[in-house]
C-alpha cells in the first residue's frame, strides 16, 4: 500500500520560515542575527514570531554594521557555534563583501586546513515591486564567482523550506539566496517533501526538445513557459541549478547531450553572468552534442528602473521566454 | 630611574628571564627574516616587529592558553610570545609544507589552533568583527575564555573598527582590543590620517574601559594587560588598551621610508624596550651581563635551527593545489 502525499498550501515566506524554525528547533547552537529579525518581524515579516519564541539569545537584532555582524558570525562560526546570519537584502551585502570574500571564503584555505566557517548568510534578492536601482540587485553572480563559498538559489517552495537544514549541515560557508519578489507566492507543496540535496540541480520538468536551465527568481516562470510551449507541440525539459557554486554541470550537460539544444534565463545582469558560466561548460564539454547554438536571455544592463513597464522589460519574462524558444525551435 | 620602577613588580623571576628571552627571540628571528628575506628566501611582503615587542609580549603573558589570540599581517612577535615554535613560523614564511599554515599562507597568514591563534589577518581591521564574534560564541557557551585581538591604528580609521567595538560593548562580550600604535599606517603619520588621535578615546566614546599605555616598556605593558585581562575576564565586557610604541624598520620590505627622517627613528631607539627591560634585570640582580650573552647564543641556535629545519621542508604537491577550499567530506 502507497502511503498517500500530503499536500499543504503554504507561501514562500511561510516556506522561508518553517525552515529557520526547525533549524532552531534541531540543534541549540544555531541563532539567527540580522538587522530587524527580533523585535520587527523581519524586514520581509519572515521571522516574525520567531523571537518570542525563541528568545533574545537566539533571535538576535543587529545594528546597520554589515561588515560588522558579517565578521561576528564568521567569528561565532569559528568559535564552534552555527550561526544563521540575514544580511536583509544583497543589495546590502557588498557592505560585508569584505568578511565574506577575505575571511569566510578564505580563512580554511590560507589556515592550511585548520579552520572552517559553518556559517550560513541568508540575504533577499532580486527585483520585487518597483524598488528601484538599490534595491533590486540580482547578484548571485558575484558571490558564484568565489571558490570556498557554497552559493544556494531557492527558485522553489521546496528549497525555500529545506535548503536552510541543509546549509547548516556544511561545514563551509554559505551565501543563501531568497527571493523578495516571490514572497506572497503562494504553492502547493508536500508536508514531508524529500531529503533534498544541495550538492546538485534538479530536473523539475522532464522534456526532450529543448533544455532551460535557469535558478532562482526565473525557475517559476520557466516552468509556466514550458507549459505554454507544450500548448504548441514543444516539450521542454526545465532544469533549476540551485547551487551555482559548487556548479552541477553532470545535470545540465546530460540533459543537453539528450535535448541538443539550450537556453539559460536569468535576471542576472549578461556579462559575466552565471549563464555566461554554464554556457561555457556546454561549449566545452558537449558541442558536439548541439543542434544549436547555446541562447541566454539574460537581465539588460542597466540598473533597475523605478517605473513598472520599464523594470519588467528590464528582465526576461514568460512570454520572451517562450517566443526564444520557439525561435531556437522552428528556426523562424 | 626607569619610569617603570615606581611600578607594582607583577613578576617573579623565573617569568620576567622567560619575557627578555621572548622579546630577544623575536628581535632575532626578525632579524634573521630580513636576512632570509634578501637572500630570496622569503618572499611576498615581510613586516618586521622589531621595537614593538614588548606589546606582544607583555599582552600574551597575562592571557590563559585557551584564550584566542588574533594578530595583523604583522604578527611574527606575537606567534612566537603564543608559543608557536620558531621552526614552523620559518617554515611558513619559506612557503614549505611544515609551516604552521601548510605554506597556504606566509608570513602573513600564521595560524595555529592547537594555540588558539588566528591569523595572521592582512585586510586591515577585517579581524575586529571575527573577534567579536568569537567573544560572543564564548559568552553563548557560557565558556570563560576571552578573545584578545591586536591591530594598529591605522585600523581605528576603517567602519569595521567602528561596528566591532559598537556590538563588543552593546553585546557586552569578553574581548580585548590591543591597539598598537605605531604612529604610521603604512608611511601615513596617524596626525594625517586621525582627526582624533588619541585613540584610546575612541573606545570610551562606545563606553567601552579604555587606557593608554607607554608600549616600549614591558613592565608597563604587562601592569595594564594584567589590569586589563582581569576585567575583560572577570566583568565579561570588552576593554581597549592602546599601547603607543614605533617600529624600527620599515613598513614592509618594499618601504623606502620617505615618510619620516631618520632622526625621529634614532630618538625612538632610545627607547628601545629590550635594553630598557634588560637593565631591569640587571639591577634586580635577576640576570648578568654574561648570563644575557649565553641566552643570546641559545636563541641564536634556535633560529639557526628553525632556517635548517625550513632549508630542510619540503613543498606542498602541486596535486594538492586545490586542496582546502572546501572541507573534506
Amino acid at each position: 500500500m502507497e502511503n498517500p502525499v500530503m499536500n499543504t498550501t503554504l507561501t514562500y515566506r511561510e516556506a522561508l520560515k518553517q525552515g529557520i524554525r526547525e533549524a532552531l528547533q534541531n540543534d541549540k547552537d544555531v541563532f539567527l542575527m540580522g538587522e530587524d529579525v527580533g523585535r520587527y518581524g523581519g524586514a520581509f515579516a519572515v521571522s516574525k514570531g520567531l523571537l518570542q519564541e525563541f528568545g533574545e539569545e537566539r533571535i538576535m537584532d543587529v545594528p546597520l554594521s554589515e561588515s560588522g555582524f558579517v565578521g561576528a558570525g564568521i567569528g561565532a562560526a569559528l568559535a564552534g557555534m552555527k550561526p544563521i546570519v540575514e544580511v536583509m537584502t544583497v543589495n546590502f551585502s557588498l557592505l560585508a563583501m569584505d568578511q565574506i570574500v577575505n575571511n569566510a571564503a578564505t580563512l580554511q584555505h590560507m589556515s592550511g586546513g585548520q579552520l572552517h566557517v559553518p556559517l550560513v548568510i541568508r540575504m533577499g534578492c532580486g527585483i520585487s515591486k518597483q524598488l528601484g536601482a538599490q534595491h533590486s540587485h540580482s547578484w548571485e553572480p558575484f558571490y558564484a564567482h568565489i571558490p570556498g563559498l557554497v552559493v544556494l538559489s531557492a527558485g522553489t517552495h521546496e528549497d525555500a523550506r529545506g535548503m536552510l537544514r541543509l546549509a547548516l549541515l556544511s561545514p563551509d560557508p554559505v551565501v543563501l539566496f531568497e527571493y523578495t519578489g516571490m514572497l506572497n507566492l503562494e504553492k502547493e507543496v508536500a508536508v514531508d517533501s524529500d531529503i533534498l540535496d544541495i550538492s546538485k540541480a534538479k530536473v523539475l520538468k522532464k522534456g526532450k526538445d529543448i533544455t532551460i536551465i535557469t535558478y532562482g527568481i526565473g525557475v517559476y516562470k520557466c516552468l509556466d513557459a514550458a507549459a505554454e510551449l507544450a500548448t504548441v507541440g514543444i516539450d521542454a525539459e526545465v532544469i533549476d541549478l540551485r547551487v551555482l557554486r559548487p556548479l552541477d554541470e553532470f545535470t545540465f550537460l546530460a540533459s543537453v547531450a539528450k535535448t541538443h539544444r539550450a537556453i539559460i534565463v536569468e535576471d542576472a545582469w549578461r556579462s559575466v553572468s552565471v549563464s555566461s558560466e554554464v554556457s561555457a561548460r556546454i561549449m566545452e564539454k558537449t558541442f558536439y552534442d548541439l543542434d544549436a547554438p547555446v541562447l541566454r536571455l539574460c537581465g539588460i544592463e542597466v540598473p533597475i528602473p523605478y517605473p513598472a513597464h520599464l523594470e519588467e522589460a528590464a528582465v526576461p519574462q514568460i512570454q520572451d521566454i517562450v517566443n526564444a524558444v520557439k525561435k531556437m525551435i522552428h528556426h523562424d | 630611574m626607569l619610569q617603570s620602577d615606581i611600578k607594582t613588580v607583577q613578576i617573579n623571576e623565573k617569568k620576567g628571564l622567560l619575557l627578555l628571552y621572548q622579546m630577544l627571540l623575536i628581535r632575532r628571528f626578525e632579524e634573521k627574516a630580513a636576512e632570509q628575506y634578501s637572500k630570496a628566501k622569503i618572499r611576498g611582503f615581510l613586516h618586521l616587529y622589531i621595537g614593538e615587542e614588548a606589546v606582544a609580549v607583555g599582552v600574551i603573558q597575562a592571557l590563559n592558553d585557551d584564550d584566542n589570540v588574533l594578530a595583523t599581517y604583522r604578527e611574527h612577535g606575537h606567534a612566537l610570545a603564543r608559543g608557536i615554535d620558531a621552526d614552523v613560523i620559518m617554515a611558513e614564511m619559506y612557503g614549505k609544507l611544515e609551516g604552521c599554515s601548510r605554506g597556504r599562507g606566509g608570513s602573513m597568514h600564521l595560524f595555529d589552533i592547537s594555540k588558539n591563534f588566528f591569523g595572521g589577518n592582512a585586510i586591515v581591521c577585517g579581524h575586529l568583527p571575527i573577534a567579536v564574534g568569537m567573544a560572543l560564541a564564548s559568552k553563548k557557551q557560557k565558556k570563560t575564555n576571552i578573545t584578545c585581538c591586536f591591530f594598529g591604528e591605522g585600523a581605528a580609521a576603517e567602519g569595521e573598527f567602528h561596528e566591532a567595538l559598537n556590538l563588543a560593548a552593546l553585546w557586552k562580550v569578553p574581548v580585548l582590543f590591543v591597539c598598537e600604535n605605531n604612529l604610521y599606517a603604512m608611511g601615513t603619520a596617524l596626525k594625517y590620517s586621525h582627526a582624533m588621535t588619541d585613540i584610546e578615546k575612541k573606545g570610551t566614546t562606545y563606553g567601552i574601559e579604555s587606557a593608554a599605555v607607554d608600549g616600549m616598556d614591558l613592565r608597563a605593558v604587562i601592569e595594564a594587560a594584567n589590569k586589563a585581562v582581569k576585567k575583560v575576564r572577570s566583568e565579561e565586557k570588552p576593554y581597549l588598551l592602546v599601547c603607543n610604541t614605533y617600529r624600527f624598520r620599515a613598513h614592509s620590505m618594499f618601504d623606502a621610508e620617505l615618510y619620516r627622517e631618520k632622526t625621529e627613528v634614532d630618538e625612538w631607539k632610545k627607547r628601545d624596550p629590550i635594553p630598557q627591560y634588560q637593565q631591569f634585570l640587571l639591577q634586580k640582580g635577576w640576570i648578568s651581563e654574561s648570563e644575557i650573552e649565553l641566552m643570546e647564543q641559545k636563541i641564536e641556535h634556535k633560529i639557526q635551527m628553525a632556517v635548517d629545519f625550513a632549508e630542510a621542508g619540503t613543498w606542498e604537491p602541486l596535486e594538492q593545489l586545490t586542496k582546502f577550499i572546501y572541507s573534506e567530506k
